[in-house]
């Protein structure tokens, strides 16, 4: 399925807005994160009919207004288990055969 | 010039005054002391009220489990006579999924009585699902304030999974690139809506842990006749340990160890952004352990009721490949398929069990829920893509951020000492940085941090000594 290419007013979005500048951040942090800035995503219903990347205000959940810039229209969760990972699938048979001899034993060492 | 930044901070004690409904000043006692418990019991709850309360909220009464197959691969490689039982609180089965609830139930009761209608929260995890998913039973709003992305916008997958939930709860999740200005930009929220700052650290939310203690020493007595030999605690900020073992305490458990639990993140910087996504677990780990618990004043209010040294009698820490090691054992052996996190203080009961006679008893205090991102697998897959080097071997050879090694055999399962001394020794130092540079600590100063770091008057003045030296 395409994404739309446009929000139109009161689709649900994300905009992406610039806390602060790498000048305005917080003195002592790792060199790494002091060059970036500090950016925040928020999702809301778009007050107006906008493009991504462009500017538009959303009404957030709480019924808060924020500006920001239009980065998703109906954003989604992609986030899964992913495949089985091999260094831990000896882990069940291992232990089950461990446990099945332990008893056979009768438990009493 | 004063940047925006410096304003909002600078203003910072009138804005948690407000957003906490709670004036910190009365428990001042000293540049370094104040009165801990006047604290703790200011909200005028009893432990039978907060439980009343809880049973509202759809909180707490999780079940006391025996995990019998655990206990027998353990006891297969102990020494004879040795391997202690262990019994598991699956938390999980609290409304949001981690014993976080009970933690959120007081605060927002608290938030719609002191009549807020609004509740804020800075959190990455499972609290943020329980103070969204109570906000919608009471009806109140709720922003929950996350640190998620890299500066890439790549998102740790247990985080991403947590905005999700408490997007499902009808929170509106604010989402951030890595750094503690995360709770500058609370602070920004808190000024502009007025809400009720429902802090991890109030008293209000470490009072609401106790009944998981007290419910441990009722339920292990029915089961086993006595209260726990141990009680091994997941470790973060330092809530769960304080309440969890105030709760023993008020249900009369005096003699059960308190041992808590880390997975070891040494050497990561936890306001790096390239570190961020190199590290596999997200809480329960040395990042927030070890500085909340040798500074608990460096949290969101003034003064933290989290308050770990207090209770620690022992700290551990686990490797993230044992942690998921055991995980993965969890579901394959007892049928409990729970989220990683939770299972930091299996990992280190198992190590600690095996030293322990067969007749002790440990409990590991909670479970929290899994799902999609919030799974060993999808931590492990993501590890993969971060660059981390994911093989079998000895835990020992563990590297945060390198090299995550999965055990290959029970044997393998070692949790280490952390120095408690070397931490409250660093928790002094701290407290007396904190006071003017010219005061000088009184006999009751000596006396809170003895209480403070479950020393006495001699070892603090030992340490006090020492720090004039230095």
């Amino acid at each position: 399925m395409n994404e739309p290419q446009r929000a139109r007013a009161g689709d649900w979005v994300e905009v992406e807005r610039m806390i602060l500048d790498p000048s305005q951040r917080s003195k002592n942090l790792p060199p790494e994160t002091a060059a970036k800035p500090l950016m925040m995503w928020v999702k809301g219903f778009a007050q107006s009919d906008g493009a991504p990347g462009e500017e538009m205000t959303v009404e957030t959940m709480t019924g808060r207004t924020v500006a920001g810039t239009l980065s998703a229209i109906n954003p989604g969760y992609f986030h899964t288990f992913g495949k089985p990972i091999p260094e831990l699938a000896h882990v069940g048979r291992d232990l089950r055969a461990r446990l099945t001899a332990f008893r056979a034993q009768g438990g009493a060492r | 010039m004063i940047t925006r930044f410096d304003e909002i901070m600078g203003r910072r004690g009138e804005i948690m005054r407000g957003a906490l409904g709670m004036d910190y000043s009365r428990f001042e006692r000293s540049p370094i002391a104040f009165d801990y418990e006047a604290m703790m019991s200011d909200h005028g709850y009893s432990l039978d009220d907060i439980v009343a309360i809880q049973t509202t909220a759809g909180v707490g009464n999780t079940p006391l489990l025996e995990l019998r197959n655990i206990t027998d691969l353990v006891r297969s490689i102990s020494e004879a006579g040795k391997g202690a039982r262990i019994f598991v609180k699956d938390e999980a089965a609290n409304l949001a999924g981690a014993f976080k609830d009970r933690r959120a139930s007081v605060s927002i009761h608290v938030a719609k009585e002191k009549g807020y209608d609004g509740v804020i929260a800075a959190t990455s995890g499972n609290y943020g699902a329980a103070v969204a998913s109570q906000a919608a039973r009471y009806g109140l709003k709720c922003i929950i304030c996350q640190e998620t992305f890299d500066s890439r916008h790549i998102g740790q997958p247990e985080i991403v999974e947590k905005a999700r939930v408490c997007e499902a709860y009808g929170a509106e999740v604010v989402q951030m690139t890595v750094g503690p200005e995360l709770f500058f930009h609370m602070l920004e929220l808190l000024d502009q809506t007025g809400y009720f700052a429902a802090s991890l650290y109030s008293s209000f939310g470490v009072s609401g842990i106790e009944t998981l203690g007290l419910e441990i020493s009722r339920e292990m007595r029915a089961l086993t006749g006595a209260d726990p030999t141990a009680c091994v605690i997941t470790h973060a900020g330092g809530g769960n340990t304080t309440g969890t073992a105030r709760g023993l305490q008020r249900a009369g458990a005096t003699t059960t160890q308190i041992v808590s639990a880390s997975v070891d993140l040494s050497g990561l910087h936890m306001a790096s952004d390239t570190d961020f996504n190199r590290k596999s677990f997200t809480t329960g780990h040395t990042g927030f352990g070890v500085p909340f618990a040798t500074w608990p004043d460096r949290a969101d209010v003034p003064r933290n009721a989290a308050r770990p040294l207090r209770y620690i009698d022992r700290y551990l820490t686990v490797t993230q490949g044992e942690v998921f090691y055991v995980t993965e054992a969890m579901a394959k052996l007892e049928g409990l398929e729970r989220g990683p996190a939770g299972n930091t203080a299996m990992a280190a009961a198992m190590s600690l069990a095996r030293e322990m006679p067969r007749a002790a008893t440990v409990v590991v205090q909670e479970t929290e829920y899994t799902g999609a991102g919030k799974h060993h697998w999808a931590q492990l897959n993501f590890a993969r893509e971060m660059g981390v080097e994911v093989r079998c071997g000895d835990p020992a050879d563990n590297k945060p951020g390198t090299v995550i090694v999965i055990p290959e055999r029970p044997e393998q399962l070692q949790a280490k000492d952390f120095d408690l001394l070397r931490m409250r020794k660093s928790y002094v130092r701290n407290a007396v940085k904190a006071a003017p540079a010219d005061y000088v600590p009184t006999a009751a100063d000596v006396a809170f941090l003895a209480a403070d770091t479950k020393t006495d008057a001699a070892t603090v003045e030992a340490m006090l000594a020492e720090l004039r030296e230095a």
